[in-house]
């Protein structure tokens, strides 16, 4: 339905969004944010990167990202040995923020756009429970910071690489490569084209099912 | 002119922050909820003027402890030393790697406090119904929203090193109270950039004309 309107989220202003070519971009013209992109395929090639992740996510998280070696003794760690550390040093609070951050959100984000994108594929009318799911996938991508992390690994080996011989391992690799899977599944992802296969609520069913016509504002069950 | 740009709210039209559907809200009275996905609608953020003020207050207050106190000690054999943020970035920048000694500085104490400055500068523009500079107002927002989570950035720092100087007696890491300040910081301002409304940026123009009315 081109013809319904829809409201810039930065600055609420009502536009239409013509048709768009492939990979094009519709702006707001009055604020710049960008209110559509038309992803033909987008969401089976993020399928396919999701499954990558989630194997590259289980390897980062197996094997350690560095070591240090000093006088003859060696310790090692993994990305959740920061958050253990923290854990043990007494600092709970931090060791929860840093697994938030490195561990539970970018595992969920993967685990959950999965799901997301499977069911889209197999029910022709999306669920609406598909629909919440979606809502977590937002909330996971936005706390899931694989990418500082790793800026954050890379400045404490520099500190300690003045105190001990440091050595890189399998997992430093395998997140390397998680950041740009991260990247380039929030860059294919197209929410909007499975939001538009969703279930509506009751209510919002019978609404449409009333209607002769096109419905050009949905009135808001009350 | 501004009569020329219709917007969602005067045309009681409200945008599903969940699934972007545009819904005719009837009534302010009454709570409604999206057809498409049950949530609740409303036309801006819930309070978004106060509960980003609350945020940024408290960001504020933490702040200081989080750059005055120690984030972690280190101890040698020669004995045990407190750091605070700025002696680690000048630790880095001592060891000769001033580039990332730069990136810390932006990231852990730059950063922070011009979200704090930003967001405050946009709720007093707001509340004092500015019409100026819209556009570049929301291009800050979306600069504030965008560079919030390299905050984190030294609590990895200091996670990481924990985990790996752990060779007591010869050389170990311990995290201090400061770092749990500093976590708050960073915490804080990205709800308190979530909070806020770009929205609002605008309805100052369509509170003028309808006074002008
Ligand atoms: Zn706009
Ligand atoms: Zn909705």
């Amino acid at each position: 339905m081109p013809d319904n309107p829809v409201a810039c989220p930065d600055c609420d202003l009502l536009q239409h969004i013509p048709l768009l070519p492939s990979r094009g971009k519709a702006l707001c013209c009055r604020c710049g944010k960008v209110l559509a992109i038309n992803k033909p395929g987008g969401n089976e090639r993020t399928l396919a990167l999701a499954i990558g992740a989630a194997i590259v996510f289980v390897i980062a998280n197996a094997f350690p990202l560095m070591g240090i070696s000093a006088a003859g003794r060696e310790v090692d760690t993994t990305i959740i040995g920061g958050a253990w550390a923290m854990w043990q040093e007494g600092n709970q609070l931090t060791a929860a923020l840093v697994g938030l951050c490195a561990v539970v959100a970018p595992a969920g984000y993967i685990m959950v756009t999965m799901v997301v994108l499977v069911a889209a594929r197999r029910y022709p009318s999306v669920p609406s429970w598909v629909g919440e799911l979606l809502h977590w996938t937002k909330l996971a991508q936005e706390w899931a910071m694989a990418e500082v992390m790793m800026l954050g690994i890379l400045v404490a080996l520099i500190k300690i690489a003045d105190l001990a011989t440091v050595v890189i391992g399998l997992g430093m690799f395998a997140a390397g490569t998680l950041i740009a899977l991260l990247a380039a599944m929030a860059i294919n992802f197209d929410p909007e084209e499975i939001w538009t296969h969703v279930q509506w609520t009751d209510d919002g069913a019978r609404l449409l099912a009333n209607s002769t016509q096109t419905i050009d504002y949905q009135e808001a069950k009350k | 002119m501004t009569a020329r740009e219709p917007m969602a709210m005067p045309s009681g039209l409200a945008l599903c922050k969940h699934c972007g559907l545009l819904s005719k809200l009837m009534t302010t009275h009454e709570t409604s909820y999206c057809l498409r996905c049950g949530n609740e609608l409303s036309f801006r953020r819930h309070e978004a003027i106060q509960r980003t003020w609350a945020f940024i207050i408290a960001a504020a207050i933490c702040y200081i402890p989080a750059n005055i106190l120690p984030v972690m000690t280190s101890i040698t054999l020669t004995g045990a030393e407190d750091d605070t943020i700025l002696d680690g970035v000048v630790m880095l920048y001592a060891t000769g790697s001033w580039p990332l000694a730069l990136i810390v500085l932006i990231a852990s104490v730059m950063i922070p406090m011009s979200k704090l400055f930003a967001l405050a500068y946009l709720l007093v523009t707001v509340q004092r119904r500015s019409l100026k500079s819209n556009r570049e107002r929301v291009q800050l927002y979306r600069i504030v929203e965008f560079i919030g989570r390299w905050s984190m950035l030294d609590v990895f720092v200091i996670s990481f090193t924990v985990a790996l100087v752990q060779m007591k007696p010869l050389m170990a890491a311990q995290p201090q109270t400061g770092i749990v300040f500093f976590a708050a910081v960073v915490v804080l301002t990205l709800f308190a950039a979530q909070s806020f409304d770009p929205r609002l940026i605008w309805d100052s123009a369509n509170s003028m004309e309808n006074r002008n009315e």
